[in-house]
């Protein structure tokens, strides 16, 4: 295998027997212009509820969101807040996509494990019991938990909208294994299962995820045409959110916190010229 | 100077405090009636601005173990709760992460202004030491730290460390197991350098008390080199340096702001927000930026012992550099040559850094292959961290040595006041005639 080369001397890593690496690749992600970018950009709230609309009715039937809250959705910043309720538990929108969830408790007089719609303090139930659930239902492959997805990839949203969108029919050359799929943005080593000249090894490698959007998959409430692209943008602008949700309040405070530094920097400055002006140095 | 005091106690109080704990007294000489060099340039902020890291570190730090919980199921999600439910865990948490790429910045600034203006030199050599010791210090401290999150790369990196300390003969293994508490990086693992990692910011707080005192027992250092003669020569720090420093201070805010408010994870590996896996190893180990000189040292070696030991060694030729630099010119502003070798070690240093974080096998030059030189090819990212390297080490035991004996240096001024008056465009001009049009 001539694309596989040894990686030398990674000293410590040979102690953890993983001498050899194959060299991945994958092609950059698409420049895509976001509305969060920026230090005052912010996300677009209809995209935020267009996006979750993505995530409930596709990807959240493989994928948890472990570490969001249904009351997120309703708090500033979020896709559901509503300036009236202060208090994101009491969001009726909020309350109501929470009770259409059913989740797991405890019934507190006879101990038996029963299901309750959800409330606004729940967490987003995960789609599996456990992890071998999530496993066997997937190929063997573990969707990963999507509360901190779009900062765990390089790239962040461009990555997840450009997987999204990238799914590519393979040339005959790449034997693509049962259960896999090809995705030139997908980091990975496809060189073993490439016939033709090693040379022209395509770039990327195999996602276990199916071509999850496709256009019209789902139907946007605000009208907006239901695209491929459309829909791959919400969802990583909603991924973006749930990785970040205090993203515009730090965003906001830090605006505030840098015109105050300015100021202190040029009175300081003021000062020290003054205190100075008589000595030479 | 630790010359004579000049606090007056002015009230009863400060009167019967100063005949009983001359604390007052002690904050006074070391604070405001310090005498400085009135020619300290920028570079010489990097001091103050340490400090003020230090406390941001520890204040932040405090308030994150409040609501961090060192265990490995519980770890990653704990980091995550301070992000997200806490009141302003956010700031406080991004505040503490890019605190010590920011503490890093001013650290290795602030050594490479001590190299180059021979702050090292004597008298100094125990400010330096101590300053050598902070560092380690706080190598060890923000290794520990980054352990912490219990991402992937925080898990990784430390089974990574740790297992470093196997390649000593015999008892390598002994001491791993010790270090990790069990046969592998676990939850006794988290808990201990949880620990370690609280105490040891006040062990690097009393080190920099040390540093304080002995800068304040042998002054500062200034550019020129040469040492205070006279009163002419110095200010007193308050309000001179409180001024000029507290400046440098905030616009070095401004930059951290800008990280922590416009950019938190930057800096930071986007893997080390997958929860630890010990079963899935990430594709590329890469410690934080600021590891990544030391780290492109130890894989530059073949021999994994030898490896450790001159990335350990490279460290040690700190501790011994003033008696390895034979010049008795402090400054570089006087050595023409030093100065140049000076520049190449700044840039092997950035160098290493740039090959820390790239696969050792990757080409420096793209699509370039040229000719396998024993284990690698010669457009390796392996063999430039070895050049590197090489000068690394040679600038300490090779041209600072030799340099001292052979070089003619330029002729230094008499005194600090020297350079600053005969110098037609440092001169304040018309200071005397109306300083009221100034400023």
């Amino acid at each position: 295998m001539l694309r596989k080369v040894y990686v030398f001397a990674a000293l410590g890593l040979a102690l953890m027997a993983a001498p050899a690496l194959a060299v991945t690749t994958q092609v950059e992600p698409k420049e895509i212009h976001w509305s969060f970018e920026g230090p005052v950009g912010k996300f677009d709230r209809g995209q935020l509820q267009r996006g979750y609309k993505v995530y409930r009715e596709v990807c959240s039937s493989c994928h948890s969101m472990n570490l969001v809250s249904f009351r997120n959705l309703g708090q500033k910043g979020g896709p559901f807040y509503d300036a009236e309720y202060p208090n994101p538990n009491d969001n009726p929108y909020v309350k109501s996509i929470a009770k259409d969830y059913q989740v797991n408790d405890i019934d507190s007089e006879t101990g038996d494990v029963v299901q309750r719609p959800g409330t606004s303090a729940d967490r987003f139930p995960n789609p599996y019991p456990n992890e071998p659930a999530a496993r066997a239902g997937n190929g063997g492959a573990l969707p990963p938990d999507m509360s901190t997805l779009s900062k765990a990839r390089e790239g962040g949203s461009a990555y997840i909208y450009s997987i999204l969108t990238g799914y590519k029919t393979p040339s005959a050359n790449l034997k693509v294994p049962p259960g896999k799929y090809y995705n030139p943005y997908m980091p990975g080593d496809v060189s073993g299962f490439w016939s033709g000249d090693m040379k022209d090894v395509p770039e990327g490698g195999f996602i276990a995820m199916p071509p999850p959007l496709v256009a019209g998959k789902v139907t946007f409430d605000d009208g907006t045409p239901s695209t491929l692209e459309q829909q791959a943008s919400d969802v990583a602008v909603f991924l973006a959110w749930a990785s970040e949700p205090k993203m515009e309040e730090r965003k906001a405070f830090g605006v505030g916190a840098m015109i105050y530094l300015l100021i202190f920097s040029v009175l300081l400055y003021v000062s020290y010229r003054r205190i100075w002006r008589n000595i030479a140095h | 100077m630790s010359g004579h005091s000049t606090y007056e106690p002015k009230s009863g109080v400060e009167k019967w405090l100063d005949t009983r704990l001359p604390i007052v007294r002690l904050a006074y000489d070391s604070l405001v009636d310090f005498p400085t060099p009135k020619n300290l340039n920028y570079w010489y902020t990097f001091g103050g601005i340490l400090a003020l890291c230090l406390g941001i570190q520890i204040v932040t730090g405090i308030v994150l173990a409040m609501h961090y919980v060192p265990h490995v199921d519980m770890a990653f999600n704990s980091v995550e709760r301070i992000m997200r439910d806490v009141n302003y865990g956010w700031l406080v948490r991004y505040m503490h992460a890019n605190g010590a790429s920011m503490f890093f910045i001013a650290v290795y600034v602030h050594m490479f202004r001590g190299l180059y203006y021979g702050s090292y030199k004597a008298p100094r050599e125990v400010l330096w030491i101590l300053g050598c010791v902070i560092y380690l210090l706080m190598m060890a401290t923000a290794f520990m730290g980054y352990v912490l999150p219990w991402g992937q790369m925080s898990f990784h990196g430390a089974v990574v460390i740790t297992n470093l300390f196997g390649a000593l003969p015999i008892v390598g293994q002994s001491i791993t197991t010790w270090l990790w508490g069990g046969f592998a990086v676990d939850d006794p693992t988290l808990n201990r350098f949880f620990s370690l990692h609280y105490l040891l910011p006040f062990m690097i707080a009393g080190v920099v008390i040390l540093h304080i005192w002995a800068l304040h027992v042998v002054g500062n250092n200034n550019p020129t080199g040469v040492s205070v003669q006279s009163k002419e020569d110095t200010v007193p720090f308050h309000p001179y340096y409180t001024v000029k420093d507290g400046f440098a201070i905030s616009v070095f805010l401004l930059m951290f702001a800008a990280f922590v408010f416009f950019n938190p994870n930057a800096l930071g590996d986007a893997v080390n927000y997958v929860p630890a896996n010990p079963l899935v190893t990430p594709a590329h180990i890469v410690p934080e930026w600021y590891f990544l000189p030391f780290y492109a040292i130890l894989r530059a070696v073949p021999d994994k012992l030898m490896g450790v030991l001159m990335m350990f060694g490279a460290i040690a030729m700190l501790f011994i550099l003033p008696w390895l630099d034979t010049s008795k010119v402090r400054s570089m502003r006087y050595r023409p040559t030093a100065k140049l070798y000076f520049f190449i070690f700044v840039l092997a240093c950035l160098v290493l850094g740039f090959c820390g974080g790239k696969l050792p096998d990757a080409h420096v030059i793209p699509g370039l292959t040229t000719f396998q030189l024993l284990d690698a090819d010669l457009n390796s990212m392996v063999w430039l961290s070895r050049f590197a390297a090489a000068y690394y080490f040679s600038y300490f035991l090779i041209i600072l040595p030799v340099l001292g004996l052979t070089e003619v240096p330029l002729a230094q001024p008499l005194s600090i006041s020297a350079p600053v008056l005969s110098h037609p465009a440092k001169a304040p001009v018309g200071a005397a005639a109306s300083p009221e049009k100034r400023g």
